[in-house]
């Protein structure tokens, strides 16, 4: 049992061939991080389900100090959007559905407009496993925002949590902060140096954000920055998949206009609808 | 040119420029002349345009050597717009087209302010070349009659073509002096146009092949005059009419008729093929420059505009980049902007002196220069280069090209570009990897902050739709960088790309820079050409058939063979015994390729592929390996720089290994093993200095062999090179230790 900010979690579940996988990478995320996992399946609840549920969860080698199981019929995203409330969950789980015959992971429509309105933190699977599969590279944004900080703080206690070694910190850039049009050879010119002028302040933030994470968090870390210059949500999803990274965290799209830039839904809808790996969707307000 | 510096070169580089503008005043005036007249429009406007061209655009213009004037591509459309728009009365269709010409410099004005220049990027090249063919037979079809002295030829274009034998056989049957002349200037003329490339004569080569065409025509016309009783026999219409007063009689457009549809989609073609000439003559007289100079495009677009507004009030006809006088501006010398300007000076000297000179100039002189142009759009060189690249490049051409004869430009183009797409979806026997990626972004560009090289990563597909995307990433490197572009993650490139693309790679070459694509040798293609569509291959297929060598796969044969080291290309299973090393056992081996292998010592480089665990549903990876086999034993070891010991504690029994003799080195790497005083005795300081000293690789003995991995992808020619030296250097440390 740790205490980070993910101590509740909840997992809503189907009978579906990757039951197991699921409840198996979920037992293993909340004994790393959290003390209480709630499982929850909308639908009716009857013995027959309830033994084969039973039978995966005693199979599992680890979990955390307190499980739940929660059966209610209703609408799924209200129902879970409801038990989130009430059992004051700090992270969501979903998991992500592959598309025919390629390697590549979309999100089901329900899982979608739970992404969107769940109260807390966010986690995304693709791949869930039954055997452990220790994460290697974590993807981070950095852009500048208000959030970004709380986000990168999160992250780094859930690499330590998981024993991650590898972050790096995705500073994704708007091209129209370079705002010059490369036509010719002085504009290039021109738009390489502001880029360069952009990179050094962007790296001047980022130190000072780093200074805020707590020592133990970032000791034993090969922490790495790379600024990019596109567009947001997309370049970062791109990235992750180039590098192979095993979780992207990202900030919540914010619904209140901040002075700073922020992560709109169609950004996020960049990474959500073609998931380079699992993501992690912080929300600031999780209670620390 | 701002500073003082810049204007002091302006002023020093002048004679020269004056001069390249003489000389291209030469090869401009028969062409402005005949360009004018194989488009059915009196000779002066095609004179017109190049004098206002000239003189607009190198003071607007945005590039740096190009000349300016009519073009051929638009003969077919002008010739098309007056002759329909005026139904039979030429003059009242050229003023109706010269309307058209005013509203198509507006928008091609306007396409260069919302720059636009990027439009020209989604035409197919194999389409864009068929297009060109067609205004190539177009321009040859009619003038082959003018150039024997018949001009009284009507018809569409297949038909003018098919009446070419009976012209021939009209002339060969009826040889009279008033044929035979006429005919006689204009075979004549053909000929020196196509062996004056094949006489080596400094001498003769001072002067442009046009302006010999001109001085033999008119010299011929005064000695017949002369001479020859009888005079020239050359009849009115035979000849070249310039106005009397060349100033005061300028025509002025009929504005009519603007509304009509008829005008409209007149306007329209000329406005698409007046900008996609200038673009392709644009990038074209790029890749001459010595001075290698960036052109900007919709700079140039914007003068291009105003220009063709300015030449069609004044009855002179579009404006739009030229690729063959700008090659002759650039041969001769041409540095800057003036010698355009000083061609369009040049010219306005030779219509107020030469006016009478000029008249005499015979017509099939200046047809026979208009055929020698049309053939070259036309040549059948083309289609055989073509068809070299693949087979379905060679029927998107013949489509585009037939459909442009019977259709007109704006059908054939624009079943070029139906007709491409259809071959993709077939190629691929899929349509949804076009239709679900199309309004994505597919393309990520950054600075790798390590290296300091940009790497470009293109996913989904790449081709003509979205071309746009990746140039405009690719624009944005300065070409004396190193520029590494992936395709691991696109599963299709097609011609139009990989033929631009290596172009991009000469400018980078040109500039002092590295351009390199990676990411396509597990792709399939199925001719040999460089430029041939890439699609990969299902995995079932990987063993069937892999016949065609990538760039980097050509490049590693070199290396291999300046090594004097084995290489082969093919994906096979994998040979060596990769399970040993720590760093595959948690993951699936499936084939590897691209083997370099030495002969001496068993030492090779190898592309494997691999996933990550098989429980894990990832996609393969691709990375590039180094294996080196050693003669004696070392302790087994892995140095790396990530926290190693959590991705395979569970398989192995390695700890980590604290060399507190050197903490600069333990901060930044991580080594581990099982015996740690033998590795401790390995690692001395002249190893460590050596791990230290050189760029990161990750490493791992097993005892007999040393693995050693770059960076998570398949490496470029260059970082193997340097991945080469490396362990080169390596050995020879381990041999002196332990031999």
């Amino acid at each position: 049992m740790k205490n980070t900010r993910f101590r509740n979690i909840l997992m809503g579940f189907a009978f579906s061939p990757n039951l197991k996988a699921n409840v198996y990478e979920a037992m293993r995320l909340s004994s790393s991080l959290g003390k209480s996992l709630f499982f929850l399946h909308v639908g009716a609840k009857s013995p027959e389900k309830q033994r084969i549920f039973k039978d995966i969860l005693n199979d599992a080698p680890m979990g955390p100090s307190s499980i739940r199981t929660i059966w209610e019929s209703g609408d799924p995203v209200n129902v879970i959007i409801h038990q989130c409330k009430k059992n004051n969950i700090d992270l969501l789980l979903l998991g992500a559905l592959q598309r025919e015959n390629v390697l590549k992971f979309y999100l089901g429509s329900i899982a979608r407009k739970l992404t969107r309105k769940a109260p807390c933190s966010v986690f995304l699977m693709i791949k869930p496993s039954i055997h452990h599969v220790r994460p290697n590279h974590m993807v981070v944004n950095a852009f500048k925002s208000g959030q970004t900080e709380i986000t990168i703080r999160a992250a780094f206690e859930y690499a330590k949590s998981l024993n991650i070694p590898n972050i790096t910190l995705v500073d994704e850039i708007n091209q129209s902060e370079v705002d010059i049009n490369v036509d010719d050879d002085l504009s290039l010119k021109e738009s390489t140096k502001r880029k360069e002028e952009l990179n050094k302040e962007e790296g001047a933030r980022l130190s000072k954000i780093l200074s805020g994470v707590s020592k133990n968090l970032i000791s034993n870390k090969n922490i790495k920055s790379q600024n990019i210059f596109g567009t947001r949500g997309y370049s970062i999803s791109h990235y992750a998949k180039v590098v192979r990274a095993d979780i992207l965290v990202i900030n919540s799209v914010e619904k209140r206009f901040y002075f700073l830039s922020r992560l709109f839904q169609k950004d996020l809808d960049y990474i959500l609808s073609e998931l380079p790996t699992d993501v992690l969707i912080i929300k600031p307000n999780t209670n620390v | 040119m701002s500073n003082s510096y810049n204007l002091k070169e302006f002023f020093g580089d002048l004679p020269k420029n004056i001069f390249s503008g003489f000389v291209v005043s030469l090869v401009a005036l028969p062409l402005a002349l005949g360009l004018a007249i194989a488009s059915d429009a009196p000779p002066i406007s095609g004179v017109i345009a190049s004098i206002v061209g000239g003189i607009i655009c190198s003071i607007f213009g945005g590039s740096k050597l190009t000349i300016t004037g009519p073009g051929n591509g638009l003969v077919v459309v002008l010739l098309f717009s007056i002759n329909s728009l005026g139904e039979g009365n030429l003059y009242q269709g050229y003023l109706f087209t010269l309307a058209a010409v005013v509203f198509s410099g507006i928008l091609m004005f306007l396409f260069g302010l919302f720059r636009l220049g990027a439009l020209s990027e989604f035409f197919p090249s194999s389409a864009l070349q068929g297009m060109l063919a067609a205004i190539g037979i177009g321009i040859l079809a009619k003038q082959a009659h003018v150039m024997i002295g018949i001009t009284e030829i009507k018809g569409t274009i297949v038909q003018v073509l098919s009446k070419i034998p009976d012209s021939f056989l009209f002339i060969l049957l009826n040889p009279t002096r008033e044929n035979l002349i006429p005919a006689f200037i204009g075979v004549f003329s053909f000929f020196i146009l196509v062996f004056y490339s094949k006489l080596r004569n400094p001498l003769f080569h001072l002067i442009p092949a046009p302006m010999w065409v001109i001085i033999f025509a008119i010299s011929l016309f005064y000695y017949l005059e002369v001479f020859v009783l009888s005079g020239s026999g050359l009849s009115e219409d035979l000849l070249i009419s310039l106005p009397d007063n060349l100033l005061s009689n300028l025509p002025f457009p009929d504005f009519s008729i603007i509304t009509t549809k008829r005008f409209l989609s007149a306007v329209i073609s000329i406005t698409l093929i007046a900008s996609i000439e200038s673009l392709l003559s644009i990038k074209a007289v790029d890749k001459l420059d010595p001075e290698k100079r960036r052109s900007n495009v919709n700079k140039d677009l914007k003068a291009l505009g105003l220009a063709t507004f300015i030449s069609g009030l004044i009855g002179g006809l579009n404006v739009v980049t030229v690729i063959a006088r700008s090659s002759v501006n650039v041969n001769n010398g041409g540095s800057n902007k003036s010698s355009n300007f000083f061609h369009a000076i040049f010219l306005i000297g030779f219509v107020l002196i030469f006016q009478n000179q000029i008249e005499k100039i015979a017509l099939p002189a200046l047809a026979a220069i208009l055929v020698y142009t049309g053939y070259k759009l036309a040549a059948p060189d083309n289609f055989i280069r073509i068809l070299r690249v693949g087979k379905e490049q060679a029927a998107i051409y013949l489509i585009t090209l037939f459909i442009t004869i019977y259709g007109g430009i704006m059908t054939g183009i624009g079943f070029g570009i139906i007709s491409t797409f259809i071959f993709h979806v077939i190629i691929n026997k899929n349509f949804f990897i076009f239709s679900r990626n199309f309004f994505k972004p597919n393309v990520l560009m950054y600075l790798e902050q390590e290296s300091g090289n940009y790497y470009i990563s293109v996913e989904n597909f790449c081709s003509f739709l979205n071309f746009y995307k990746l140039k405009r990433k690719i624009s944005e490197i300065p070409e004396n960088q190193h520029a590494i572009i992936d395709f691991s993650l696109c599963d299709f490139v097609d011609h139009t790309v990989m033929e631009d693309l290596s172009d991009y790679q000469r400018t980078f070459n040109r500039k002092g820079g590295v351009f390199e694509i990676i990411g396509l040798d597990s792709h399939s293609a199925d001719t040999q050409h460089p430029f041939a569509i890439r699609k990969s291959l299902p995995s079932s297929d990987f063993f069937s058939f892999q016949n065609n060598l990538t760039k980097r796969q050509v490049s590693l044969k070199q290396l291999a063979s300046i090594l004097e080291w084995r290489y082969s290309p093919e994906n096979s299973f994998i040979t060596s015994k990769l399970e040993a090393f720590t760093y595959f056992k948690a993951k699936t081996l499936n084939y590897q390729y691209n083997e370099l292998s030495s002969l001496e010592n068993d030492s090779k480089i190898i592309d494997i592929s691999y996933s990550e665990g098989a429980f894990i549903a990832k996609d393969n990876l691709l990375a590039t390996f180094m294996l080196i086999n050693l003669e004696y034993s070392i302790p087994k070891f892995v140095l790396d720089r990530d926290f190693i010991l959590s991705a395979f504690s569970e398989f192995s029994n390695y700890s980590e290994i604290n060399l507190t003799r050197f903490p600069d080195f333990s901060k930044r790497f991580y080594l581990a093993g099982s015996n740690k005083s033998k590795i401790k005795t390995l690692f001395d300081s002249k190893l460590i200095f050596f791990f230290e000293s050189h760029s990161y690789y990750r490493i791992e003995s097993s005892g007999k062999e040393i693995l050693i991995k770059g960076k998570s992808r398949v490496l470029s020619i260059n970082e193997i090179k340097s991945l080469l030296s490396f362990s080169r250097e390596l050995l020879s440390l381990l041999n002196n230790k332990y031999l």
